[in-house]
């Protein structure tokens, strides 16, 4: 696992701990999927600090880095209708401005 | 010794209209050779690569995990290293992360954005792989989705359905079938498909 902090970007959730993805809707090139806005999961893992892709589309440093979290969500939290066991997960790879602590 | 050719095949591309992409391509590689920026040996190299990395790739890494546990290790705590480390060039970026299927949890991979996949070791991705209808429903029902590939996961088995939305890149380590005690890493690695790697089937005995 990466550590805590990495250069001058520091890591402001740690695994276990419960999140929220943020909802709205903003134009660009946003790697947070529309389906998982809004839902609640925990954090898996921390992956690491990247440029942030929603701004290198657009020619830009994308620094400061940003953290990137590994984030689990149970499947009957995310799709109220799902049909299959209590025990499946989904996980996605979501940056830490699109996240919020509960 | 006979003297054969292959069978007349249709030219692929100049039978229809190019679309826009096709046009916005060519237009923007003619203007960065133009430019100097990269020259066409340089594409044709590039392609050449890409066409050469293949799911056998990644079936290597997988026997190699199957056969020696130490390396499975390695390969679960840090998957670049140990990918390097059989010789495979997997870049700076993006990093690869793999998944083992256990007796309680099965993985399988989407990208749900675009088409993220591991292709510096299974080269390009399958057309249903790209789907509008894979990448929606994956999600959502990967049961049923996993059953019309022919994969029954028991109910009893967590699935996890891992969406690579950002900097990684996923690859399925799936579990070794039963009964291939007595195969070699080479015969081992035959038996790694591409599908396996990607989750929506298991690796099956030969046979």
């Amino acid at each position: 696992m990466p550590e805590a902090s990495q250069g001058d970007v520091t890591y402001g959730f740690a695994p276990g701990q419960r999140v929220r993805v943020k909802t709205g809707d903003p134009p660009g090139h946003i790697r947070t999927p529309a389906y998982l806005r809004g839902k609640e999961g925990v954090i898996e893992d921390r992956q690491g600090v990247f440029r942030n892709p929603e701004e290198l589309a657009f020619g830009k440093t994308g620094l400061p880095k940003k953290p990137l979290y590994l984030v689990r969500f149970r499947q009957h939290d995310v799709w109220p209708d799902y049909s299959g066991p209590g025990a499946d997960t989904l996980s996605a790879d979501i940056y830490e401005h699109w996240l919020e602590a509960i | 010794m006979a003297h054969d050719h292959d069978p007349p095949a249709p030219v692929d591309g100049g039978d229809h209209p190019p679309t826009e992409y096709e046009l916005l391509e060519r237009a923007l590689r003619e203007l960065l050779i133009e430019k100097g920026v990269f020259t066409a040996e340089d594409v044709r190299r590039t392609i050449d690569d890409w066409d050469t990395r293949t799911p056998a790739n990644g079936g290597k890494v997988v026997a190699r995990a199957w056969t020696d546990p130490e390396y499975k290790a390695r390969l679960l705590a840090d998957s670049k290293a140990a990918i390097e480390e059989l010789g495979f060039d997997v870049g700076p970026a993006p990093q690869i992360v793999v998944l083992e299927n256990t007796p309680q949890r099965h993985h399988v991979v989407v990208c749900t954005l675009c088409s993220c996949y591991p292709r510096t070791l299974l080269g390009l991705p399958p057309d249903w792989y790209k789907s509008k209808e894979y990448r929606s429903r994956v999600v959502a029902e990967p049961r049923a989705v996993l059953k019309e590939f022919g994969t029954e996961v028991p109910d009893d088995v967590e699935i996890k359905v891992v969406d690579s939305t950002a900097d990684l890149r996923y690859l399925v380590l799936p579990a070794r079938p039963a009964g291939t005690e007595g195969l070699s890493e080479d015969e081992l690695a035959a038996l790694v498909t591409r599908d396996c790697m990607v989750g929506v089937t298991n690796a099956s005995a030969p046979g």
